[in-house]
């Protein structure tokens, strides 16, 4: 029996909200499988299972509000044998406290009743939950003052005269955008705060790479094209597997490089949000897979949908301004990454190319790197690499 | 001018049970009392001392040391239109009558499809604090409020003691009366028209806000005890005294409960299986969503009632228990 538990989307994530199951007690899930939606700052997120086997008991209700960590739901993995539900709960033993008889006229401390379940998730009372229905008021925001800090019904009715009511907040899943701005501002001040990025910037002439898409996608229809992005997505996935030292996470002092090459794609949002979910893997991809990939994240992005293993473990980020963005950006690393890849947006310069000077597409590729782990000489050969790449574009 | 109602004796429930006993002998020449030591003895607990003499060896009957005989010829006299009180002992014995009540008398009317019922009152004392050693100090009162076709009464007060009784005899069915050891020397002021008292109501005995203390018997008066330390640190319990463990009076439970928000039981039966288990699903059932905390039960130890005075002591419901119970449904434990 494995716990199915509330993940951390993110450093900055501490509680999420449990706002979908999208399975019953009794399903049969397999690894991936989305099976629930949780509402974090970053909107709602499908959340993946990591096991295969059966759902065996949904330990949070929805929305309840639980720390990272908490058990949501317990999972029978495939070749376990069934267990009845109830679990045999150890129940007051005999007290051996017989031994010493005077004590125990004293002492009124004999449990008086058996030990209680361990708790899950939030403490409420049924009494405050339903008073806290009526008015609409959210749990999460009430302290209780009942048994083990349980909320209980006058903790309910004290909140009720400050707080908000709950129906005013939007319950429809998606995105909170202020919410969205804060665990941005949280991450980015963070950054700032922890990480000495060093810069580097590289152009590079993107010529090859624009013919070979124009090659490639002439008799494809249009929402089968590639584009630029995923090329340079491809690329910064390639380089990476050969500069480690660029693909990982800094935790506790101390940097661990990551095997696999999940890229972080860094999406903007109508309205002011910005997210950067990761294309897992995103080395072992296809260019043709990689844009199919892009497209699904985009689209469920700006609709508020998002995966779990999308959201959280992203190895390096990507930005790419755009046909509409700037020459150069240089980014702001997300922690616990050590390196924010970015991509100007193309443009015509006139460029020397054996020995005459003709105009070509250039691009400024940048790298914010992070100086606890890697030095500029090997920040600039991984930015050279990334360019060399893509000058063969059909082998990416 | 002597008005009845207005003189107050100051009596024991012990006189109480022999008041109520003599005034059914008097009022229904159908009622006879039968059992071991009731007679020449006194009765194992001296309730019936000196009846033998008032109304002679035909209505107060000494028989043999035969719960399943002498229960089973008492079913018998009742069903053949007498109005038996049955003494038996202790509760502890009456297991032995056990067949005679669950499969006789519980079940006549039903299998003779209404043309017989069984208007007998079976009484017996229960409960520890005598040092009577574990064959005589059970509390098994909540066995019996499992069967149905028969009713199951706990009078704690001396009111009770005096008043059940008649009720009980009016009753077309069995009616059991459990009349805990520990009460028969408490001492009490009973009105002189003191007379029959509804068997079907749980009585508030203490009114309260913060939680519903639940109880009955002899663990009554020390969860009034525990009320009154409790005001002592400004939480006001109220005090439930169920009086009928059979039919339960629901209402009054719920009443209380959707009051206070909390609940403890306090039952001097085993806490697995208990009566206290029974009011504590009823609870839930019926006012889940009113709840505050989990309901506390303060029950007896689950071993053989010890004969030495300080394990008796410390195995069944006492008043810093219920204090403990009481505080850690407010968190103040």
């Amino acid at each position: 029996m494995v716990d199915f538990r509330m993940p951390s989307l993110g450093a900055d994530m501490e509680a999420g909200t449990l706002v979908e199951w999208l399975v019953k007690p009794g399903a049969e899930v397999k690894r991936g499988d989305v099976i629930a939606v949780v509402e974090t700052q970053k909107g709602a997120i499908e959340i993946e299972v990591f096991e295969t086997g059966r759902i065996e008991e949904i330990l949070v209700p929805l929305d309840a509000k639980v720390p990272v960590g908490t058990p949501l739901a317990r999972i029978r993995t495939a070749g376990e044998v069934a267990v009845p539900a109830a679990a045999p709960v150890p129940t007051a033993a005999p007290t051996p406290a017989a031994a010493a008889p005077a004590a125990v006229i004293m002492a009124p401390q004999i449990a008086p009743s058996p030990p209680a379940m361990p708790s899950r998730g939030l403490r409420a009372s049924p009494a405050a939950r339903r008073l806290a229905q009526e008015r609409g008021l959210d749990l999460s925001a009430i302290v209780g003052s009942g048994p083990d800090g349980a909320i209980v019904y006058a903790d309910v009715e004290r909140s009720a005269a400050t707080l908000p009511a709950r129906a005013e907040k939007k319950r429809a899943l998606g995105l909170d955008l202020a919410a969205m701005r804060a665990a941005i501002a949280a991450a980015m001040a963070r950054s700032k705060r922890e990480i000495p990025h060093y810069y580097l910037e590289h152009q590079v002439d993107i010529g090859r790479a624009e013919s070979w898409l124009a090659q490639t996608n002439a008799d494809r229809p249009p929402d089968n094209r590639l584009l630029f992005g995923a090329l340079a997505l491809k690329a910064v996935a390639n380089a990476v597997r050969r500069f480690p030292a660029f693909n990982g996470f800094y935790r506790e002092g101390k940097y661990e490089p990551v095997p696999e090459v999940h890229v972080g794609v860094a999406i903007a949002i109508r309205g002011g949000g910005l997210a950067a979910p990761a294309v897992r893997e995103a080395d072992k991809l296809s260019v043709d897979e990689l844009m199919a990939k892009l497209r699904d994240l985009v689209q469920r992005m700006r609709a508020g949908r998002i995966r779990s293993s999308e959201i959280a473990d992203a190895t390096v980020t990507v930005s790419s301004l755009g046909e509409r963005g700037v020459e150069a950006l240089y980014g702001v690393i997300y922690p616990p990454q050590v390196a924010l890849v970015g991509f100007g947006k193309p443009v015509q310069r006139p460029w020397v190319v054996d020995g005459a000077i003709g105009p070509r597409p250039i691009v400024t590729i940048t790298l914010a790197g992070d100086h606890r782990v890697s030095d500029g000489h090997a920040g600039a050969l991984f930015l050279a690499e990334i360019g060399k790449l893509l000058q063969e574009p059909d082998k990416l | 001018m002597n008005d009845a109602a207005a003189t107050v004796t100051e009596t024991t429930y012990r006189d109480a049970v022999r008041e109520a006993i003599r005034d059914a002998l008097r009022r229904d020449p159908r009622v006879f009392l039968m059992g071991e030591d009731v007679g020449r003895y006194g009765g194992c607990y001296a309730v019936s001392k000196g009846l033998l003499a008032e109304f002679g060896p035909e209505r107060i009957l000494d028989t043999p040391l035969s719960e399943s005989g002498f229960t089973g010829a008492g079913i018998g006299a009742a069903i053949a239109g007498m109005r038996p009180i049955v003494e038996v002992m202790t509760v502890n014995f009456s297991l032995l009558a056990l067949d005679q009540i669950l499969n006789t008398a519980a079940t006549v009317r039903h299998m003779s499809g209404d043309q017989f019922g069984v208007p007998v009152v079976i009484r017996m004392a229960t409960g520890a604090g005598r040092q009577l050693a574990a064959q005589h100090s059970h509390s098994l009162e909540g066995w019996y409020a499992h069967i149905p076709g028969i009713k199951v009464l706990a009078p704690a007060t001396i009111e009770d003691a005096r008043g059940m009784l008649w009720t009980a005899l009016q009753d077309p069915d069995p009616v059991l009366i459990f009349e805990n050891i520990m009460l028969y020397n408490m001492t009490g002021a009973l009105p002189a028209s003191a007379g029959a008292v509804d068997i079907e109501k749980a009585a508030v005995r203490r009114a309260g806000r913060d939680v519903s203390l639940i109880t009955y018997g002899g663990s009554l008066f020390k969860t009034l005890d525990a009320a009154t330390a409790l005001a002592r640190e400004g939480i006001v319990a109220e005090v439930i005294d169920l009086r009928s463990l059979r039919p339960l009076d629901d209402a009054t439970i719920i009443a209380s409960v959707r009051k206070t928000r909390r609940a403890v039981i306090v039952d001097e039966g085993w806490r697995s299986g208990s009566l206290a288990a029974e009011v504590c699903a009823r609870i839930v059932e019926q006012a889940f969503w009113e709840l505050d905390a989990p309901i506390g039960r303060v029950c007896s130890e689950e071993v053989p009632i010890p004969y030495p005075k300080h394990l008796e002591i410390a195995a069944i419901p006492q008043t810093p228990k219920i204090v403990a119970a009481a505080k850690a449904a407010l968190r103040q434990g």
